[in-house]
C-alpha cells in the first residue's frame, strides 16, 4: 500500500526506539502515510497498524487524536489559518473571512476543484507574526485581508 | 521486601514501597473515590476522582497514580482533598446526561452513587451538552454512548484482559467517543449503527460490569428491570469446568440477568460471555412446559401422574423382555453432581451399569486406569503463574474463557513460553512459541517424538511403549522439547483440551503427557467439559459408581450405547444428535430403539422423532446443586427461580421416577437427602496420570478425506443453543465445511459454493469455505447443528461439487 521509499523511512523511525514500544512509532509512521498518500482513510490507518506492529484500533486513536492527520483529501494546496487567541486578538477573524469570500468554501472544506484546501488550526506557535497561516509549508505572517489577495492570486497565476 | 510506613487520614498504615496509594487505603478499608482505577487493569489516572491531599505536594494527587513514600502523610477528606475531588464531579457531569431514571445502570452506578456524596445539588453548567451517537457493538452489549466519561476501563479491558483491542478512544478533547473499529471507510464522526465492528471477545460482557456509569449495559436484558427491585442468588456456571462464580439476579420470581460473584480463587472479576448470557435460555419458546407421551395419535401433553407411569412402564417392559443391559442412560456433563448421582444409581438399581456423561469421547481403553476423575494439577490460581506451557490439542481461549485469560497473562507479565500441538491452528490471544499444527493421525506420533526429545535433552531413557509410537523428531517437535526445559522454570504444565480428550487415541496422548510431565518437573492439566469431574464423582461412568467405587461388571460407555442400538434409553438434559460426536449413529439408535425417555428443558425436534416420554426438567439456573470444577473445587448453586411451566428439578424426577419404577432406595426428603446419601467430602486435587499407551493405533487412511469434528463454544449443550444473543455471535458460525488452499486446490473445488458432502449412506449439502487453519486433507464440519447432525465422528467423507 505504500511504496518502498515510504517504508524505509518507517523502519528508520522505528529505530529510534526500543523494540517492545513500537506504539512510539505510529505518529511517525501515520505522517509518513500521509505525505505519500494524502490523507489517511481507513485502510490505510490498518495497513500502518500492521507495518507498526500495533492493534489496528491504536493506529485508529492516534489518527483521530491528532489534528494533522487528514481522513479526507484535503486539496493539493493547503491553507491552515490559525485562529487561536493570538491570532483572534490581531484579526484572524478578517483574514478567516476573506480567505472564505475568495476560495467561495467555508473553514474545513476543500474547493470543488480539489485544488485548495482550507483549514482553521489552533496555535502554530507563530504568535509573535500573528495573525498568520500556514501554505503548505511555509508560514505566512502579519496577515491582512490585501495580503490574503496577493497570496491567492498568485497561487491562482502558478495553477493557469 | 522491608515494609514502609505511611499516615492517611491520622492513621499509621504499614505499605509495601512502590505500591499505589489507592491499594494501601483499599486494604484499610479507607475510601477513596474513583471511576478509573481497577486493580486488575493498567493505571490510566485519566478521570482524577481520586485526588486526595498529600502534605508538601503543591497540588492534591490522584491516589490510583501516586506511589506511597515512608513518611507520606495524606488527607482524604481535608478541605483541599474535598473541594479536589468536587470539583472533578462538577466536571465530569458537565457533558453526562443524567438520565438515571432511564438508565439500566441506576442503582448500581459508581457514578451516580459517587455524586451523592460528592456532587453539587444543582447544575451551574446552562449550555448544551455534547451528544454521542451509539454503536451497534454487538448482540451482547448495548451502547448509549452520550453518558460515557472517558475513564477507558472498557478499552484497557479489551487491551489487557481480553487481548483483543476492539474498543479504543478515538477523537481528542469534547470530541473523544469510545469505539470500535469502523468498518470500511467510514470516518469516524459518520460512525453510527451500521458502520463500526462488532465486539466479538468471548469475554467481552466485562466492560458492562466495569464501565462506571450507563454507557455499556447488558443488552438482552435492556429495560427489563430496576437493580434494586432484583434479587440475587447464588450460581455457578455450568458451562465449563473452571465453575465460575455469578449471580443470577431475579424479579419477582423472573430470571432477568446474571453478572460475577468475585471469588479469588476461581474466576476473580470476570465471567467469560458463555457465563454471563447462558441464562438467557430459561424463557425461550423452546422450553418444555408439560409432560409429554407419544402413543398411537401421535404427540399429547400429559399430566405428571400420567408420564411417569408411562416412562416407568416402558423401562420396565423393556427389563422384563430384554433384560436391563438392553437399557442405557446418557447424561449432560454440565447438570449437577445430585442429577447425575440419582441418574446412575436409578440405572444400576434397575440392573444395568449403562450409564455415561462423555458423548463427544472417542477413546475410552484407559477407563480402568483414570484417575477418579478428569482434571487439573494444578490450581486455577497457578495459571497466571505458568513460565512453560504446552496445549495440547487445546483452544483454551474459547473453551475456558476464564484460564485462557489466565494463560494470557502468563505470556504478558511471566513471559512464559507457550507451545502448542494442535489440530486446527487457533487465533490464540497471547504469543506461541511454537505451533505445531498437525492432522489427528499425527498427533500421538508428534506427542512421541516430542517425548524422544525430552529424553535426548534430558538423558532419560524413553519408555519403550513411547519409542514405539515415535518417528523422525522434527524441529518444531525438537524446540517444544527444548523450550519445555529452557531456563530454569519452575511452572510447567501441559494442557490437555477437548480435542485432545476427545481424540481417538486419547488414552494414549494422556500416556505420553504424563510421562513428558515427570520428566520435565510438569503438571498435566486435562480440562473436560463442564461438570465432567462431578459426573465421574457421581458415578455417572459405566465403570465405577460414585467416588471411584468399583462395580461388579463394566457397563457400556456413551459410543458404545450409541453404536449399536440398546432397546431403551434414558436421556438425561440430552439431544445426541447434536451433543454426540458420532450423532448420525446415535440418531439410527434411538430412533431403532423401542423406548426412550427424555428428561429435557427444551423440546426438542429430533427427540420428536425417537422419543416416547418427555418429562420437563429445571433450567439449570432454576436448579439448585452441586458443581465439581477441574481442581476437585466442590461448589454449591442454588435455584434462582421456579422451574418454569411445569418442568420440576432434575433430582425430584428422578426421585419419582424411582419411585414409579418400584426401585429400591429412592424416597429422599430434600436435596440434603440426596447429599448424604454420596457424602461429598472435599475433592482433592488428584494426580491425572495413568493412562497406557496402548500398542494397537487407530489405522488412519493417509490419502482419504477425513471430516475433523469439534463444538463452537455455543453449541456445548441445548441451554447454550438456545440462548439467543450467544447464537447471534461470531462464535456461532454458520455451519459449512472448511479445506485448506491445498486440499481445495487438490480437489478442484471453489470455496464459496456447495458441495455435497458423503459419509457412508449419508449424504448433506453444505457450503465449502476456505481454512487455511487446518492440515491437509481435513474437512472441518462442526457438530451441535441439525445440518450436520447425521454424519458421525472423525471419519472419512468424500466431497463433491453442486
Ligand atoms: S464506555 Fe464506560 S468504561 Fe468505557 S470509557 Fe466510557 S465510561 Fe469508561
Ligand atoms: S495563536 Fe495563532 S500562532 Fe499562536
Ligand atoms: S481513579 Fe485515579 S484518576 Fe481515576
Amino acid at each position: 500500500m505504500l511504496n518502498p521509499d515510504s517504508l524505509k523511512q518507517i523502519e528508520l523511525e522505528a529505530q529510534k526506539y526500543p523494540e517492545d514500544k513500537r506504539a512510539s512509532v505510529i505518529m511517525a509512521a501515520l505522517s509518513i502515510a500521509q505525505e505519500e498518500k494524502g490523507f489517511l482513510n481507513n485502510s490505510l490507518i490498518d495497513y500502518v497498524a500492521g507495518v507498526v506492529g500495533v492493534p489496528p484500533m491504536r493506529a485508529f486513536e492516534v489518527a483521530t487524536f491528532y489534528s494533522m492527520y487528514a481522513h479526507q483529501p484535503c486539496g493539493e494546496t493547503q491553507i491552515k489559518v490559525c485562529t487561536n487567541i493570538s491570532c483572534q486578538l490581531r484579526g484572524s477573524d478578517k483574514i478567516v473571512e476573506r480567505l472564505e469570500k475568495r476560495l467561495g468554501v467555508k473553514l474545513g472544506e476543500v474547493t470543488p476543484d480539489g485544488k485548495i484546501g482550507l483549514k482553521e488550526v489552533e496555535c502554530l506557535g507563530a504568535c509573535v507574526g500573528a495573525p498568520m497561516l500556514q501554505l503548505n509549508k511555509d508560514y505566512i505572517e502579519n496577515l491582512t485581508p490585501e495580503k490574503i489577495d496577493e497570496m491567492l492570486d498568485q497561487l491562482a497565476g502558478v495553477g493557469a | 521486601m522491608s515494609t514502609i510506613n505511611i499516615e492517611v487520614d491520622g492513621q499509621t498504615l504499614e505499605a509495601n514501597p512502590g505500591q499505589m496509594l489507592i491499594e494501601v487505603t483499599d486494604q484499610a478499608g479507607i475510601h477513596i473515590p474513583r471511576f478509573c482505577y481497577h486493580p486488575k487493569l493498567s493505571i490510566a489516572a485519566n478521570c482524577r476522582m481520586c485526588l486526595v491531599d498529600v502534605e508538601k505536594a503543591p497540588k492534591p494527587l490522584p491516589a490510583c497514580a501516586t506511589p506511597v513514600n515512608d513518611g507520606m502523610v495524606v488527607r482524604t477528606q481535608s478541605e483541599r482533598a474535598r473541594s479536589a475531588q468536587n470539583g472533578t464531579m462538577e466536571f465530569l457531569l458537565i457533558n453526562h446526561p443524567l438520565d438515571c431514571p432511564i438508565c439500566d445502570q441506576g442503582g448500581e452506578c459508581p457514578l451516580q452513587d459517587q455524586s451523592i456524596e460528592y456532587g453539587a445539588n444543582a447544575s451551574r453548567y446552562h449550555e448544551n451538552k455534547r451528544q454521542v451517537k451509539n454503536d451497534d457493538i454487538g448482540p451482547l452489549i448495548a451502547t448509549w454512548m452520550t453518558r460515557c466519561i472517558q475513564c477507558t476501563r472498557c478499552v484497557r479491558f479489551s487491551e489487557e484482559i481480553a487481548g483483543v483491542m476492539e474498543l479504543g478512544m478515538v477523537g481528542r478533547g469534547e470530541h473523544s467517543m469510545i469505539k470500535t473499529h469502523p468498518d470500511g471507510e467510514a470516518t469516524p464522526d459518520q460512525v453510527g449503527a451500521a458502520l463500526c465492528s462488532s465486539v466479538n471477545s468471548e469475554v467481552s460482557g466485562n466492560v458492562i460490569e466495569l464501565c462506571p456509569v450507563g454507557a455499556l449495559t447488558a443488552r438482552p436484558s435492556k429495560y427489563a428491570a430496576r437493580v434494586w427491585e432484583m434479587q440475587n442468588h447464588a450460581q455457578i456456571s455450568p458451562h465449563d469446568c473452571v465453575g465460575a462464580n455469578l449471580n443470577v439476579q431475579t424479579l419477582r420470581g423472573e430470571i432477568i440477568r446474571a453478572m460475577v460473584r468475585e471469588n479469588h480463587q476461581v474466576n476473580g472479576y470476570w465471567l467469560a460471555d458463555r457465563d454471563r448470557y447462558g441464562y438467557e435460555s430459561v424463557y425461550a419458546d423452546t422450553r418444555l412446559k408439560r409432560p409429554m407421551i407419544k402413543d398411537q395419535s401421535g404427540w399429547r401433553e400429559v399430566g405428571w401422574e400420567t408420564a411417569l407411569r408411562h416412562a416407568a412402564a416402558g423401562l420396565n417392559t423393556v427389563k422384563q423382555r430384554d433384560g436391563a443391559t438392553k437399557m442405557g442412560a446418557l447424561a449432560n456433563p454440565s447438570r449437577t453432581v445430585e442429577e447425575l448421582f440419582l441418574l446412575q444409581k436409578l440405572m444400576r438399581v434397575l440392573g444395568s451399569d449403562n450409564v455415561d456423561h462423555r458423548l463427544r469421547q472417542d477413546d475410552f481403553r484407559d477407563d480402568l486406569l483414570a484417575p477418579l476423575y478428569p482434571g487439573s494439577e494444578l490450581e486455577i490460581i497457578q495459571f497466571e503463574s505458568l513460565d512453560r506451557v504446552l496445549l495440547l490439542g487445546s483452544n483454551i481461549r474459547k473453551e475456558q474463557p476464564l484460564l485462557g485469560v489466565a494463560l494470557r497473562q502468563a505470556a504478558v507479565n511471566n513471559a512464559a513460553s507457550i507451545s502448542a500441538i494442535n489440530m486446527l491452528d487457533y487465533d490464540f490471544h497471547f504469543p506461541l512459541a511454537n505451533t505445531h499444527i498437525v492432522s489427528p493421525g499425527d498427533m500421538v506420533t508428534s506427542l512421541a517424538n516430542v517425548a524422544v526429545a525430552v529424553s535426548g535433552i534430558t538423558g532419560v531413557s524413553l519408555d519403550a511403549d513411547i519409542q514405539k509410537r515415535a518417528t523422525d523428531t522434527n524441529a518444531q517437535e525438537q524446540a517444544i522439547a527444548a523450550s519445555l526445559l529452557s531456563g530454569d522454570a519452575k511452572n510447567k504444565a501441559i494442557i490437555m483440551g477437548a480435542s485432545a480428550l476427545n481424540h481417538f487415541e486419547a488414552s494414549a496422548l494422556s500416556a505420553i503427557s504424563a510421562w513428558i510431565c515427570e520428566q520435565i518437573g510438569a503438571k498435566l492439566v486435562k480440562l473436560p467439559e463442564a461438570n465432567s469431574a462431578g459426573a465421574w464423582l457421581a458415578g455417572c461412568v459405566p465403570h465405577r459408581a460414585e467416588h471411584g467405587k468399583e462395580v461388579a461388571k463394566t457397563g457400556l460407555n456413551a459410543k458404545a450405547m450409541l453404536a449399536k442400538p440398546l432397546s431403551a434409553y434414558l436421556l438425561y438434559d440430552l439431544e445426541p444428535g447434536l451433543d454426540a460426536s458420532r450423532s448420525g449413529e446415535a440418531l439410527s439408535s434411538l430412533e431403532t430403539a423401542d423406548f426412550v425417555v427424555q428428561c429435557a428443558a427444551f423440546v426438542s425436534d429430533e427427540a420428536m422423532n425417537y422419543a416416547d416420554v418427555l418429562l420437563p426438567i429445571a433450567h439449570y439456573t432454576e436448579n439448585s446443586g452441586t458443581y465439581i470444577n477441574c481442581e476437585g473445587r466442590v461448589q454449591a448453586s442454588r435455584a434462582a427461580a421456579d422451574p418454569f411451566g411445569e418442568a420440576r428439578p432434575g433430582w425430584k424426577v428422578l426421585r419419582v421416577l424411582g419411585n414409579y419404577l418400584e426401585l429400591e432406595g429412592f424416597d429422599y426428603i430434600d436435596l440434603a437427602d440426596v447429599q448424604d446419601d454420596y457424602v461429598l467430602g472435599d475433592e482433592q486435587i488428584v494426580s491425572q496420570s495413568g493412562a497406557s499407551v496402548n500398542d494397537s493405533p487407530v489405522k488412519i487412511d493417509s490419502k482419504a478425506i477425513y471430516r475433523y469434528v469439534e463444538t463452537p463454544m455455543y453449541r456445548l449443550d441445548a441451554s447454550l443453543r438456545h440462548a439467543a444473543a450467544l447464537q447471534q455471535t461470531m462464535d456461532t458460525p454458520t455451519p459449512a465445511v472448511g479445506l485448506n488452499e491445498k486440499t481445495l486446490v487438490g480437489l478442484g473445488l471453489a470455496a464459496g459454493a456447495e458441495v455435497s458432502v458423503r459419509q457412508g449412506e449419508i449424504e448433506l449439502k453444505l457450503l465449502l469455505e476456505l481454512d487455511n487453519r487446518l492440515p491437509d486433507n481435513q474437512a472441518f464440519i462442526p457438530a451441535g447443528y441439525a445440518e450436520t447432525s447425521s454424519l458421525s465422528g472423525y471419519e472419512p467423507i468424500t466431497l463433491e461439487a453442486g
